[in-house]
């Protein structure tokens, strides 16, 4: 066994070192003239042919080892791999720009993205691991004694678990096409490649080792260009240290900028334009053909003044946006209004906490700050591809041992975004708002052809104020960069690394999926007198399924696929949390508690979320279905009436029913006490 | 029955350092949090205090929460002659 961990050691350090060269040899390529593009192939190829050299040696026939890496991953490995599973491409690429965006609020993600990891330490983990079997519905099984269990515990994991994964392949479709320049949905299906190499001849296996691979990578790519960026401010090379100082100078620029009176015109500008929407929106249905008429007007006066063609298509393209029906310009025009009333609202300063009044406003963002905190921690220590990752250890004391790996690495990512929201803020506040928009950096252009950047000079004065300027979230990391001037190797190093989270995160899900379906549903209540060979046919046969349905989702480009990804933690929350700790922690919850605490939690979750969100549902014929939060929870916390429904219910129905029987008592001890006690 | 005895102290100590570091963890989650705006007045580093923890103070005493756990069952195990599945 210790030979066995030294040898990985050894060998993760060769290959940390190979591509430390790797880098360096690129970087010198690009000084004698070898082009961006290749520069981006490269990287992209490259990684991917490591990915299934490892997925190729790691190639298995064994059920132990295909499903739970043999349980001989060290604590310090599965804490690795743990980190690139966890870590999605949301967390790389949107975590850094949410901050920016939505300075302390954005600290949510932060602390629920590590917070949680306590919860599974303490109350999950070691009992997982002494229980070891394979999946989590299989301890819901044995716990609440049967395949009812089972089977709820399999739906929420797909449910939780597949739109996860179309979000994560949807991040490799972004990245090659914008690193690479493959089209969108070329990149999903290299990127399926790219995901089927790691996992589908060696399982858990595979996947952990890429894992931990794709966790060096990753992570050199994060810290690398905050690294230089802060060496340049500051003159010390330890961004997570030294951006409180350049928040205080933000602060100064705040000051500055937000009094300005050409930025005060450009918000009047954007107050008035809600106001015109909201005029628009009280005038329906006339107003639609009204704006209709007033656009086909303006189109023709332009071409008979011979204007520029741009202009023109600009103007038809609004034409032809326009909504059809009297339902959905309503809602397209609310939208637009409220983006322009926001863009028109006095700005925040970046740390202050609930900016709100301090009456109604500002308690209802803390409330939310508070409910968004603790679904994502819930939601953390009840996600099944995180949990199945500690019955890959030998111990129970490498299962403890390896959670604390795990935030350990994760935390090298989250102590770091902060730092790039607070460093790019200070570069664009100091260097790009109030320069005149004819010369803007060649970032701001490169990255506004692909719609990440877009600036409205709406007060026409020339000069770009910060009202101004609108920028997608994934930007701050992407554009990072170029906005430190590094040269394009460093760029390239950053899309293999948001590469490289957002397949590591895709293979765990994956492997999730496969293994609910294979071995719950095929094996323990289909077929339980199959063959092992068979039940691994069946399961990679599933994996190779379930992956082309995620990227056949992923390349229709769903829009609101991002979004709903905030999701996965409320329903996951929801239905595992509430039976998981209760099957350890109360031997008195029983069968029919547990699985109507789940069923409940989840539909709570589900209706909230669902009522929140959307006014109607066309393609289910649900029309004005949307509702008034409950004390003004937002939709991405709703797992906290759905983890309250379910601990209530189970509490309750069980206290009604029959305690459980002898046997699952003393499965519950089994949990509890370790073995050579009894 | 002697055995039965050191499960059950095993097991109750066991609650015991977890419901503390609960403890821990929910006051520098949610307390602290809700205290933010009022926690501003503090720096540390050149931050607000409230926003320090946030970003920084709460995950680092989540990590000493986790290591903590992990050292205090290792004695533990040591302690009741346990050899979980090595």
């Amino acid at each position: 066994m210790a030979d066995y961990a030294v040898s990985l050691r050894r060998y993760y350090a060769y290959y940390t070192v190979t591509f430390f060269i790797v880098i360096l040899a690129l970087a010198v390529l690009e000084r004698h003239g070898m082009p961006p593009r290749w520069i981006g192939y490269s990287f992209l190829f490259l990684t991917l042919f490591l990915y299934a050299t490892i997925g190729v040696l790691a190639r298995t026939a064994n059920v132990s080892e295909y499903y739970v890496a043999g349980r001989r991953v060290p604590a310090i490995f599965n804490g690795m791999a743990t980190g690139a599973d966890w870590m999605s491409s949301a967390s790389f690429m949107g975590l850094a720009g949410t901050l920016y965006l939505s300075g302390y609020q954005g600290l949510a993600y932060v602390m629920g993205w590590t917070g949680g990891y306590v919860l599974v330490a303490l109350l999950l983990a070691p009992y997982l691991r002494r229980f070891g079997q394979f999946t989590i519905p299989d301890f819901l099984a044995a716990r609440y004694g049967g395949n009812l269990a089972r089977l709820v515990g399999v739906f929420a994991t797909v449910l939780a678990s597949f739109v996860y994964v179309v979000a994560q392949i949807y991040g490799v479709g972004l990245i090659t096409s914008r690193f690479v320049g493959l089209q969108f949905e070329i990149g999903v299906f290299v990127g399926l490649a790219g995901i089927l190499v790691c996992s589908f001849l060696g399982g858990m296996r595979a996947v952990t080792w890429t894992q931990v691979a794709q966790y060096t990578i990753l992570i050199v790519a994060y810290l690398v260009p905050v690294t230089i960026l802060s060496y340049k401010v500051t003159g010390i090379p330890v961004p997570q240290l030294t951006y409180g100082h350049v928040l205080q100078k933000v602060r100064v620029l705040e000051d500055k900028i937000f009094r300005d009176p050409g930025e005060i015109d450009a918000r009047r500008v954007f107050r008035e334009r809600a106001d015109a929407y909201y005029e628009r929106i009280l005038t329906l249905p006339d107003s639609l053909a009204e704006e209709d008429r007033r656009l086909s007007l303006r189109i023709e006066d332009l071409k008979k003044n011979n204007a520029q063609m741009r202009d023109v298509v600009a103007l038809e393209r609004q034409r032809a946006d326009l909504p059809k029906t009297v339902d959905g310009a309503h809602g397209y025009w609310e939208s637009l209004m409220r983006q322009a009333a926001q863009r028109g609202a006095e700005p925040e300063h970046h740390v202050t906490a609930f900016p709100g009044e301090p009456g109604e406003v500002g308690n209802t963002e803390r409330l939310n700050f508070l409910s968004l905190v603790f679904c994502l921690m819930v939601g953390t220590a009840a996600l099944p591809h995180v949990l199945m990752r500690y019955y890959t250890t030998p111990s129970v004391r490498d299962a403890r041992r390896s959670v604390f790996w795990s935030l350990l690495f994760i935390l090298a990512l989250y102590l770091t975004a902060p730092a790039y929201a607070a460093f790019a803020k200070y570069e664009i506040y100091s260097n790009l708002i109030g320069s005149s928009i004819a010369q803007l950096p060649v970032w701001v252009t490169a990255w506004g052809k692909i719609g990440l950047v877009s600036i409205e000079d709406v007060n026409g004065d020339g000069i770009l104020q910060l009202s101004e300027l609108a920028l997608n979230p994934d930007v701050i990391l992407l554009a990072t960069p170029e906005i430190a001037g590094l040269p394009y190797v460093i760029s390239g190093l950053v899309a293999a690394g948001a590469l490289a989270a957002a397949l590591s995160t895709a293979d765990g899900l994956l492997l999730t999926i496969a293994s609910a379906l294979s071995h719950d549903v095929y094996y323990k209540i289909y077929r339980p007198e199959a063959t092992t060979q068979w039940r691994l046919v069946v399961s990679k046969a599933l994996l190779l399924v379930v992956a082309v349905l995620a990227a056949t989702v992923a390349s229709q480009k769903p829009a609101s696929i991002l979004f709903m990804v905030a999701w996965a933690f409320s329903l996951a929350g929801a239905a595992f949390f509430p039976a998981l700790i209760l099957g350890v922690f109360w031997k008195r919850a029983n069968p029919a508690g547990a699985v109507s605490g789940m069923v409940v939690g989840l539909s709570v979750t589900v209706y909230y979320m669902v009522r929140v969100q959307f006014d109607g549902i066309p393609w289910l014929g649900l029309h004005g279905i949307g509702m008034e939060p409950w004390l003004g929870i937002q939709s991405t916390a709703a797992g906290v009436w759905g983890v309250a429904a379910g601990f209530l219910t189970t509490v309750v129905v069980s206290l009604f029913g029959k305690p459980p029987s002898q046997e699952t008592q003393e499965f519950v001890e089994s949990v509890r006490y370790p073995e050579i006690v009894r | 029955m002697r055995l039965e005895r050191k499960q059950r102290e095993y097991w109750y100590r066991n609650l015991k350092i977890t419901g503390l570091l609960l403890a821990i963890w929910f006051v520098v989650t949610f307390v602290v949090s809700y205290f933010a705006r009022e926690l501003a007045e503090f720096s540390v580093f050149g931050f607000p205090l409230g926003f320090y923890m946030g970003a920084q103070g709460s995950p680092l005493v989540y990590v000493a929460i986790i290591w903590w756990y992990a050292r205090y069952m290792d004695k533990l195990d040591r302690e009741y002659g346990v050899d979980d599945g090595e």
